[in-house]
């Protein structure tokens, strides 16, 4: 039962993101993009994790996606960029798909071994997770929240500059 | 014995998939009726009262009719996506209420009959999780109607639920720092120990629950994305027929599913009142489902008062509320909380 679910999840997963990339329309690939992280929740419940599958969809899906669409809606991007400028996107595409392979195959090589899927995964309850939060990974944890703050204060430093004109 | 066996492997599980569907439906035609007769009676109105005793039929009229409306979608919208939105809608409603515990588990010989479906050690981020993954359907509502006031309805619902967000999680996040725990079960079992309901404990988290929860599921005073005044019906004016029941149950389901949420984390859930009053020991003996089923009513209802008695907000006031009184409150209060409960 435990593999049935994790292969429809991972079909779902693969699926939707090939269909995200592949879809011209921006609505329906953020769609997709809310359908893999739905599936990527799923896949951690099946590991056992299930506070790393709500945070997931709660954060990704509903957070994140909803500010993505919202931005779709506010500025329609009709027909994108031009082929001048494609060019160089798709070389800066194909670059920085390089280095996102090389840096998961090298995640991957270094990570512990994976449970399979219906297993229990060790440490995954909130209680750890925020135990190591505040621990292990401290400053990172506060490097992190830096940066964000950071990002809201330009947000609301343009929004002021516009005004201001 | 195999036959008690299929009774508890097949048949009670099927019971409670088709009770947990049936439930909101419920909830919403008894929501229905009473929001219509009781706003129309604390407006000196009348209200529905032909169809059926004092207009208890007037809810199936209603979905009657809209079974046999025609179902129009406009040449301009898009095609996948309008279909999509209201299911989106009814799905994270629907399945919300699978980690909903109606009441606590009854005993029946050996065997012990859960009042939900699953009970999960996440089960409140999850129900959080699922009302989140509902703006979608409203979304995509608006998105593809393809039509300026159903567009202008999703923005602005977009951000209300947005802002909204914020004070409800820091407020759960106190009750969180009670119980000790996210399972909704634990949560009420934790109230029954304690023998004090979270609500008269942190009463700020309350009240800012409640404040966020209403503007959370689009109701008055703050159905902004829905002001008929201004946008003619919001996110769903280019729906008829079933997909726009689709919309009206899911708006009803969220309400009952959010009365839950208060009732279980900051009343008790099923608890009986009064659990330190001897006198009132005698209330134990009725049934914790109904005890449920007396507190939600009285949040639904508190719900239909409100409507009838607030003007609707502006919008401009309804972010401002939001980010310049409920979050810093919601932040103070989570403060203090966390204090106290450190100290504790």
């Amino acid at each position: 039962m435990a593999i049935l679910l994790f292969f429809l999840f991972a079909a779902f997963a693969v699926g939707s993101v090939l269909g995200m990339i592949i879809s011209r329309n921006q609505a329906y690939s953020a769609l997709f993009l809310v359908v893999a992280f739905a599936s990527l929740g799923g896949l951690f419940g099946l590991l056992g994790a299930p506070f790393m599958a709500v945070v997931q969809i709660i954060i990704y899906a509903g957070a994140i996606m909803v500010l993505f669409i919202f931005v779709i809606m506010m500025i329609h991007l009709g027909e994108g960029i031009s082929a001048e400028k494609k060019k160089w996107t798709i070389a800066a595409a194909v670059f920085m798909g390089i280095i996102l392979l090389a840096e998961i195959v090298f995640a991957v090589k270094g990570a512990p071994a994976v449970p399979m899927a219906g297993q229990e995964m060790a440490g995954t309850s909130p209680t750890e997770i925020g135990r190591l939060l505040f621990t292990k990974y401290l400053y990172p944890f506060e490097i992190t929240s830096i940066l964000i703050i950071a990002a809201l204060v330009g947000a609301v430093v343009l929004i002021k500059k516009r005004e201001g004109e | 014995m195999t036959n008690t066996g299929f009774v508890f492997d097949v048949l009670i599980p099927v019971g409670k998939i088709v009770a947990v569907i049936l439930y909101p439906m419920l909830m919403t035609i008894v929501m229905i009726w009473l929001e219509r007769r009781v706003v129309a009676l604390m407006q000196k109105r009348l209200g529905p009262n032909r169809v059926g005793f004092q207009g208890i039929l007037q809810p199936f009229a209603d979905a009657f009719k809209l079974f046999l409306k025609e179902d129009i979608m406009q040449d301009q919208a898009d095609p996948l996506l309008f279909k999509v939105a209201p299911v989106l809608v009814m799905f994270s409603s629907l399945l919300a209420f699978c980690f909903v515990p109606l009441g606590e588990p009854i005993r029946i010989g050996t065997y012990q009959l859960t009042l939900w479906i699953a009970q999960s050690p996440v089960g409140l981020l999850l129900v959080l999780g699922l009302s989140s993954i509902s703006v979608f359907g409203v979304i995509f509502g608006g998105w593809a109607s393809n039509s300026k006031y159903p567009l202008m309805g999703a923005l602005r619902s977009v951000v209300q639920i947005l802002s909204y967000e914020i004070p409800i999680g820091l407020t759960v996040l106190s009750v969180v720092f009670f119980a000790r725990s996210i399972d909704l079960v634990e949560i009420v079992n934790h109230q029954s120990q304690a023998k004090i309901w979270f609500g008269f404990m942190l009463p700020v988290s309350f009240v800012v629950f409640w404040i966020s929860a209403i503007a959370e599921t689009n109701r008055a005073p703050f159905d902004l994305p829905e002001a008929e005044s201004e946008l003619v019906a919001g996110y769903h004016t280019e729906y008829s027929g079933m997909k726009f029941a689709f919309f009206y149950i899911a708006e009803y389901a969220h309400m009952v599913l959010v009365s839950s949420l208060v009732v279980i984390m900051f009343f008790g859930g099923w608890l009986a009142p009064f659990p330190n009053v001897p006198a009132f020991a005698f209330l134990k003996v009725i049934p914790g489902f109904v005890w449920y089923l007396v507190k939600i009513m009285f949040f639904l209802y508190l719900y239909v008062w409100i409507r009838a008695t607030l003007p609707r907000y502006r919008f401009d006031e309804l972010i401002r509320l939001a980010w310049k009184w409920l979050i810093p409150l919601a932040l103070l209060n989570f403060l203090v909380v966390a204090l106290i409960r450190y100290i504790l």
